[in-house]
């Protein structure tokens, strides 16, 4: 990624094509992660297994939005959801390009508790130009979700 | 409650927020109607290396923060209420470098639910400009007695917890 002095991203790095190409090649996806800052800023981390993802958000006091309790911010679970299911479509379909997001539906079921926090993706529906995704995440056992949530994103060859 | 005290209280609100601190988030202004909140352009939350456009789960905290400082600002008795749910439309990727607005709105003030919306505009010369995302947010009501003691004296007197 190039970075100029004043910390802007200079745009048409190309690499990141190059990238999304070598882990559909090769299925091994963390050096496209790597390349995004947003994944790295909240700590998102992925278990590949078979063709399953197990996506983990790790505890971390920046996440923190709910001083009181303390939980994680709402937001901060929406943006680990949304970045699951766009590398889900990553991994599991022929795509050239970061899919784009058109709209995001998100329910909070539970407080999200200051600690580690796990998400996974169902592809519902993938047309030619549209997918619906849905997102489930959850912390201490996968039947009590804190949060579920429906995406659609606009996919480019 | 007058202007200015009701931006004292979201602009102490926001300093309770962890997150909000990392991303940088800014109270521009806070009223009875609305409330502004900037979210600068960082390198840190960018989600598209090859444009350098902000993730959308950055826009998410943004908004979510936006609609819940509304929230909180209006409602009598430092009410702290969860978010049910959140819908948002990506309208436009931001532009690259160009720092983000959000103009949330308390729509109604229900006994159980409090109905808010917010738009996102990228800045540009000093004014709202292009329409990046909206959203639709609702919050629980779970009652002021729910607030702790110190977190309420935190926001009206700007101690410290």
């Amino acid at each position: 990624m190039n970075n100029d002095s004043s910390g802007i991203m200079t745009p048409a790095d190309s690499r990141f094509e190059d990238v999304l190409r070598e882990a559909q090649q090769s299925g091994q996806f963390q050096p496209l992660v790597d390349q995004i800052p947003y994944a790295n800023l909240i700590g998102l981390k992925f278990q590949q297994l078979g063709k399953d993802v197990l996506f983990q958000l790790p505890k971390n006091d920046d996440n923190i939005g709910n001083p009181i309790l303390p939980a994680i911010h709402g937001g901060v679970i929406g943006g680990f959801m949304e970045l699951a299911a766009s590398l889900h479509l990553m991994m599991n379909m022929d795509c050239g390009t970061l899919p784009k997001m058109i709209d995001f539906s998100l329910d909070y079921l539970r407080a999200g508790r200051h600690q580690d926090t796990y998400a996974e993706c169902q592809v519902w529906r993938q047309g030619s130009r549209v997918a619906n995704v849905a997102i489930n995440a959850w912390q201490n056992e996968r039947a009590s979700p804190i949060a579920t949530a429906r995406a659609h994103f606009l996919l480019t060859k | 409650m007058t202007t200015g005290l009701i931006k004292t209280r979201a602009e102490r609100f926001l300093a309770t927020l962890r997150h909000c601190q990392v991303l940088g988030l800014v109270v521009e202004d806070a009223s009875e109607d609305s409330v502004t909140m900037r979210l600068p352009y960082s390198a840190q939350i960018v989600g598209n290396p090859i444009q350098g456009t902000v993730h959308g789960g950055s826009l998410t905290t943004l908004m979510d923060t936006a609609c819940g400082t509304a929230v909180f600002s209006v409602l009598p008795g430092f009410e702290l209420c969860p978010t049910l749910d959140l819908r948002m439309d990506y309208m436009k990727a931001a532009t690259s470098g160009l720092d983000l607005l959000a103009v949330a709105e308390v729509t109604r003030i229900a006994s159980s639910v409090v109905f808010t919306e917010c738009s996102v505009y990228q800045e540009q010369d000093g004014q709202p400009g292009d329409l990046i995302a909206k959203c639709a947010a609702t919050f629980m009501r779970i009652g002021a007695n729910m607030t702790p003691p110190e977190f309420r004296a935190r926001i009206e007197h700007g101690d410290e917890i």
